[in-house]
């Protein structure tokens, strides 16, 4: 307990110290990237690791949160009223979704989001008037929070991070809930949780908010880091790699989407600057990651770790099991 | 007034009438042993009476309210409770938090995602008395893919008496038991106090007929014979259909 403790203030104090020790600004963009989908693969882990169901549509919701925080802008309203617009306009459209896809699990479930963030993806593309098509929207600046201007990387960096960190720590508590214990229960066992007195669909609708809310604090970030929103920020190919940084990690852990999204991110960012083909890269790994340890990165790791554990104190303990009797 | 009715309940899948005008009527405090051969309806029957199936026709009424519309999560909170003839637990958590989950499932708290489920004292020693009832109370922190199947048994078994049932529907609690497993689960369900009603199905004839009272014969989904202990085995019918001579 106290070692987990331990790993945490340190993974902390270097977060909180990265732009000191981190040399240049286009690293702490890096960090501040891996951050914020983080977020964001947290939001879907709700529902692909806590909730059994598979999203392959959470680019859309995303993109709907970007598209309105830089359409409000561009009708000249203030950051916080469009911050505010955006997160309602994000969590309604997770209504929306939740309402049409909920009405099935499974399959069912990943074909029904795919199609919803086909559908958004097409409107972003086609709707010029709003979106400006292939163009984009671009945020001509960044919102000043108590004086304070994210323009610089640093400041930006350190914004995010307080999300984040607010972000964690409000998934940490959802997940020791019993909110958090019905989702999973949900997940593992359905006709047992009816039958035991749960409304398993209002309980899968909740996580869905939840995960909406998760989705579109990320997007807003997303939005002001790049300062430019366009219909590549929809495709399909977002939602899958947000749902892989989710499995790469590890479905159902805290941890796991963080460490995934620092892995996609990665790749993404700084090895595709070295090598030509970093599609192929990303690709080996998730291969791998498959094959190695199917759960994911972080229990795959925390497994591995406690086998090696078992088999050092098998070899020092002086009878044949004494790593057992232990308690 | 009874316990649990049933009125002329129905249903079909497609052409075949797994359940036909089925009538019950058990009284508070019975223990009811339903019986048929394979295929006769009775898981079918259970799960049109706790709501997982929707009936074609009839009604199904719970100590005197018709809750035949009633969906089946509001079915728990009326006081009902079942097990599952295939074990049906939470496989990746602790046996405590199964029972937790059971408890949980009646209260308020259920709907709260701020507070932290493992420091709310009630609902664990409460999981852990539901436990120590079902002699499991030792190993209540144990993952339960480290249990034995006669030990998730009686985990299903914690899991309905801590809901404090009004009616208890147990499907074959005694199937794939050994025989010590099975006179420990037997010596449960006598513990079991009068004011819990409990409707069993079981094959296993020497347990069962012990326990029932009264036993209904069910065959291609209709009630055959009804009556207690002695005029349902003495009853030519259930030798035929069921008992074999």
């Amino acid at each position: 307990m106290s070692q987990r403790v331990f790993v945490f203030l340190v993974a902390f104090v270097a977060l909180v110290t990265l732009p000191y020790w981190m040399t240049g600004v286009y690293y702490v963009n890096v960090a501040s990237q891996i951050l914020f989908y983080a977020i964001f693969a947290l939001g879907l882990n709700v529902l692909a690791g806590y909730g059994g169901l598979v999203s392959l549509g959470h680019a859309g919701l995303f993109g709907v949160t970007a598209y309105a925080t830089g359409y409000m802008l561009q009708l000249g309203y203030g950051h916080s009223i469009s911050i505010i617009a955006a997160l309602i306009i994000g969590v309604v459209a997770m209504a929306i979704y939740a309402v049409l896809s909920l009405r099935s699990t499974g399959i069912g479930f990943i074909m029904i989001t795919l199609a919803l963030g086909e559908i958004l993806w097409g409107l972003a593309y086609r709707w010029i008037s709003l979106t400006g098509g292939d163009n984009g929207l671009s945020l001509k600046t960044r919102p000043e929070p108590f004086g304070f201007s994210l323009a610089e990387a640093n400041t930006f960096y350190y914004a995010t991070l307080v999300v984040f960190l607010l972000s964690l720590a409000a998934m940490t508590i959802f997940v020791r809930s019993p909110l958090g214990a019905a989702l999973m229960g949900t997940r593992d066992q359905p006709r047992r949780m009816t039958a035991l007195g749960y409304h398993v669909w209002a309980i899968r609708f909740y996580a869905c908010m939840f995960s909406g809310l998760f989705t579109a604090v990320s997007a807003i970030l997303f939005v002001y880091y790049t300062q430019f929103i366009s219909p590549q920020t929809l495709a399909l190919t977002s939602s899958a790699e947000v749902l892989l940084m989710v499995i790469s990690g590890g479905a159902g852990t805290l941890l796991g989407p963080i460490v995934g999204s620092a892995l996609v991110v990665v790749v993404k960012t700084v090895v595709s600057g070295f090598l030509e083909r970093w599609n192929f890269l990303l690709g080996a790994i998730f291969v791998a990651i498959v094959i190695l340890m199917p759960e994911g990165l972080v229990p795959g790791s925390a497994r591995l770790w406690r086998m090696a554990w078992r088999k050092r104190a098998r070899r020092t303990s002086p009878v044949p099991g004494g790593a057992e009797a232990k308690p | 007034m009874s316990a649990l009715t049933v009125t002329n309940l129905c249903k079909s899948f497609g052409g075949l009438h797994v359940t036909t005008n089925v009538n019950l009527n058990v009284e508070p405090g019975e223990r009811r042993l339903i019986i048929g051969p394979n295929g006769a309806g009775k898981t079918t029957l259970f799960n049109l009476i706790t709501g997982e199936l929707t009936p074609d026709s009839g009604s199904v009424e719970l100590l005197g309210q018709d809750i035949t519309n009633i969906p089946s999560r509001r079915r728990a909170h009326l006081g009902m409770a079942r097990t599952y003839q295939i074990i049906t637990l939470f496989g990746r958590d602790t046996i405590i938090h199964n029972v937790t989950l059971a408890l949980l499932g009646l209260s308020p708290a259920r709907w709260n995602p701020l507070i932290d489920l493992k420091r709310q004292g009630h609902f664990v020693e409460h999981a852990q008395a539901a436990l120590e009832r079902v002699g499991l109370g030792h190993i209540a922190s144990r993952p339960l893919a480290q249990t034995s199947y006669g030990e998730r048994r009686r985990v299903e078994i914690a899991m309905a008496l801590t809901q404090n049932p009004k009616v208890l529907l147990l499907d074959e609690p005694f199937a794939g038991l050994s025989i010590d497993e099975r006179r420990d689960v037997h010596q449960l369900l006598l513990a079991i106090p009068r004011d819990v009603t409990i409707v069993m199905i079981e094959h296993n004839m020497d347990v069962a007929l012990e326990f029932a009272e009264r036993i209904t014969l069910l065959h291609f989904g209709e009630v055959i014979v009804e009556g207690n202990r002695a005029e349902v085995v003495a009853d030519p019918r259930t030798r035929e259909v069921y008992l074999g001579h």
